[in-house]
């Protein structure tokens, strides 16, 4: 099936804003995407944005600038940015990407499984 | 094991305009022509994220968001290889080697990760990159798919 949307719903409390992500993040939806969030961002200003990525089933590297995007604008508003729950394909491509550098990265396994 | 040059089993060529909404069409494509040789879902996983950077490139730089189009080639190999080939006519890098070093970019302000012959070298076996400025570039990527090629 061919599907390149994405969709999203957020949770917000106390300065804490959480996205969650649907779909496939490459450089076609990450246009539009980036735009959505930074409305978001820039109207909410959150001290800490977790993107919830447990429903995103694709991402490629344009996916891993979208995040670096949000990464550095998030760094602009004195906030921190955290990743949660990515499959462990898109796990994958976070770590060969050096993401976890940047970024904490919460995945749904214990820390000993690693 | 000496390797023998091998005939193709079966193929199929995309040709499709150089347009964003493209990158998940070919991906798509490709990953359900592949599907016949019963990859594992990472193995499907990793040639989708391969051809979407291959794509995206043409997408991005070759015709830098301009009209255009792209060629993706698939041929399925009896050893239960699969090749793939992207090529387009845009404009070409002038110097592969710096454009496949990690985190490498021409387009600093676009967000761009840099990473997408990384991506290409990491999830394929193989990957050759052939450009002439002017004229174009052509990606070729190889993977084998696991079990040989006693499972058919």
């Amino acid at each position: 099936m061919i599907h390149t949307d994405y969709h999203w719903e957020i949770r917000e409390r106390e300065g804490l804003l959480v996205v969650r992500l649907a779909g496939e993040i490459d450089h076609h939806n990450a246009v539009r995407l980036r735009g959505d969030v930074d409305e978001l961002l820039l109207g909410k200003r959150p001290r800490r944005l977790v993107l919830d990525l447990s429903r995103v089933d694709f991402m490629d590297s344009a996916g891993v600038g979208f995040l670096m995007g949000r990464y550095r604008l998030m760094q602009e508003l004195g906030g921190v940015l955290a990743v949660k729950s990515p499959t462990p394909r898109v796990e994958k491509m976070l770590r060969l990407c050096g993401m976890e550098r940047f970024m904490e990265i919460e995945t749904d396994r214990k820390e000993t499984e690693r | 094991m000496k390797r023998t040059k091998q005939e193709a089993i079966n193929f199929a060529v995309f040709r499709l305009p150089a347009l964003s909404v493209n990158e998940g069409v070919a991906r798509a494509a490709v990953a359900a022509f592949c599907a016949q040789m019963a990859p594992t879902a990472t193995e499907l996983s990793d040639i989708k994220c391969a051809v979407s950077e291959a794509v995206t490139n043409c997408v991005v730089h070759a015709y830098r968001e301009r009209a255009g189009h792209f060629t993706v080639t698939v041929l399925l190999f009896p050893d239960r290889r699969v090749r793939i080939a992207v090529r387009d006519r845009g404009c070409g890098i002038p110097d592969v080697k710096k454009a496949r070093e990690p985190l490498f970019t021409t387009d600093a302000a676009g967000e761009r990760s840099g990473m997408g012959f990384t991506v290409m070298e990491s999830f394929m076996d193989k990957l050759t990159v052939r450009s002439v400025p002017g004229r174009g570039t052509l990606v070729v990527m190889e993977k084998q798919f696991g079990g040989g090629a006693k499972r058919t």
